[in-house]
């Protein structure tokens, strides 16, 4: 069966020209960049590009730019990193929708004598800036907020976080690896202390990251070594992967985002003329151009995704029936819904390769899910 | 977020999918309506019981409705199953166990959804047993 992938918040395909212009790093450029032969060499000149490029992308200098291993470790090494470093401050500010690598950073760092304000959200997803600013004391070392969310795609004004964490003296940290490359981010416009970035969610591979960390600013690694990534990050470079996401950067492009966008809003306009569903999150340019997160009241999210697997389409859903825990969506419940509602949540993420057409046999076939599920659940 | 379809074995994916037993009955003489605590699924099990032998009343026809995922769905139909025909008496002595050997197993973290099949089938039990000795 063909299958139509509608999960690329969790993970995206390789695109086939990432993966090209990878595959010389595995078995001809296959130095050690450290090394000072030709071969090593080669590869710490495709290090270099690489960082060069994301540098760019962002407004950043080269070395500002540390390659990790994935979004959790950038998420890690900014707090941790921070935290340990600045042992005369110890407040922490994020959001009750931050990313689980946050947030379990954040509980961790309780352990480590850290004093954590969770914000709430409004019911579109909003951080309240007024609130943020109330927050920040004289204890306060890091704001960390979620740029794109995972779950609901809502975009925080990372702007005037900035603007505000500047003025008051503390570092901003943002989570941008549902963002980077679908919204604009620009470390200086937007007075950005450290970003997250990642590699798997843009067509790049996975098992590859970076972390911003503007000039100046000190952090303590979580790998000690051989002092790597000047010293924040050490470990051997993943060279192929890293050319990869380099190339992934390269190819994203803001007529893609448009194009997704158009996607995003015509599948969204189908699927509420469904009776009975409700659109989680914020809208238009508010959210990112790839999310769509819907509650089909009455049915179980699980159940609706089961349905949609079996018909070839991949979906991912914030119900507590499909989590390892059995507990419902953080980020839902923080925008105010209740378990049950939150049990009935279908995400769709698009991809630049989602057409047209895929989205017509999409509805199609929601449609004919809904009512069948409809059929079979006791509350009407 | 996540996917978990692909732990589910062929069986569950059948009844999950294909449910026989689904839909209403039209004035049941009990209904059993139970909602599980640990997710929020909601099952209900509608019976129609032949009582010509008062001593031993049997299930005649029952039929489910759940609002739940796989495992609730996949468990509802088989308890349907498993419950059509007995006698009461027969029929509260399925338990959970049985109706996950009918599903020829379910994911350790979905087991809570047989119990509510049960629980459910218990339930419409004791309420048609209570109606009929209030007489």
């Amino acid at each position: 069966m063909k299958q139509i992938y509608l999960d690329n918040a969790a993970t995206t395909k390789v695109d086939d020209k990432v993966l090209k212009s990878m595959l010389p790093y595995f078995t001809k450029r296959y130095g050690n960049a450290s090394s000072q032969h030709l071969i090593g060499q080669e590869a710490k000149r495709a290090l270099e590009e690489s960082r060069h490029i994301i540098a760019k992308s962002i407004g950043a200098k080269d070395d500002e730019i540390i390659f990790t291993s994935g979004g959790t470790e950038s998420n890690n090494l900014a707090l941790k990193g921070l935290f340990f470093s600045h042992p005369e401050k110890n407040h922490i500010i994020t959001s009750k929708i931050e990313h689980d690598s946050i947030l379990n950073t954040c509980k961790w760092l309780e352990t480590q004598g850290a004093k954590i304000t969770y914000l709430d959200v409004d019911e579109k997803g909003f951080v309240n800036i007024k609130e943020l600013e109330k927050a920040i004391s004289s204890d306060t070392l890091i704001v960390s907020i979620i740029h794109g969310n995972n779950e609901i795609g809502v975009i925080q004004d990372i702007e005037e976080i900035g603007k505000i964490c500047k003025e008051r003296g503390v570092y901003f940290h943002t989570d941008a690896c549902q963002s980077f490359t679908k919204v604009l981010i620009n470390v200086k416009k937007q007075n950005l202390d450290l970003v997250t970035l990642n590699s798997h969610k843009i067509h790049g591979p996975k098992g590859v990251g970076a972390l911003y960390v503007r000039k100046g600013i000190e952090i303590t690694p979580l790998a000690h070594g051989g002092g790597h990534e000047k010293g924040l990050r050490s470990g051997t470079e993943n060279i192929p992967g890293i050319v990869g996401f380099a190339r992934a950067v390269k190819i994203a492009n803001w007529k893609d985002v448009k194009k997704i966008k158009k996607i995003r809003d015509r599948l969204i306009k189908g699927i509420l003329k469904i009776s009975n569903t409700k659109l989680n999150g914020a809208e238009g340019e508010d959210r990112l151009c790839n999310n769509i997160n819907i509650c089909f009241n009455n049915i179980e999210g699980e159940a609706i995704g089961g349905y949609l697997d079996a018909n070839g389409i991949c979906s991912s859903t914030g119900s507590a029936c499909s989590s390892n825990t059995l507990k419902t969506s953080h980020v839902l419940k923080a925008i105010g819904l209740s378990d049950i509602q939150t049990n009935t949540s279908i995400r769709l993420s698009l991809s630049r390769f989602n057409t047209n057409e895929e989205i017509d046999y999409v509805l199609k076939i929601l449609n004919k899910i809904v009512r069948k599920l409809r059929r079979i659940s006791p509350i009407k | 977020m996540a996917n978990k379809f692909t732990s589910y074995n062929k069986e569950v994916m059948k009844r999950f999918l294909h449910p026989k037993n689904s839909g209403e009955i039209k004035n049941p003489d009990a209904v059993g309506k139970i909602r599980n605590d640990y997710c929020g699924d909601l099952m209900e099990i509608y019976l129609k019981i032949d009582d010509k032998d008062k001593k031993n009343p049997r299930i005649k026809d029952v039929k489910f409705q759940t609002m739940g995922c796989a495992a609730a769905i996949a468990s509802s139909d088989v308890l349907c199953e498993l419950a059509r025909g007995k006698t009461l008496e027969q029929a509260k002595k399925i338990d959970n166990k049985l109706i996950i050997k009918r599903l020829k197993g379910l994911p350790s973290i979905k087991l809570h959804c047989s119990v509510l099949g049960e629980r459910t089938l218990r339930d419409a039990i004791e309420k048609y047993e209570k109606k009929n000795s209030e007489g």
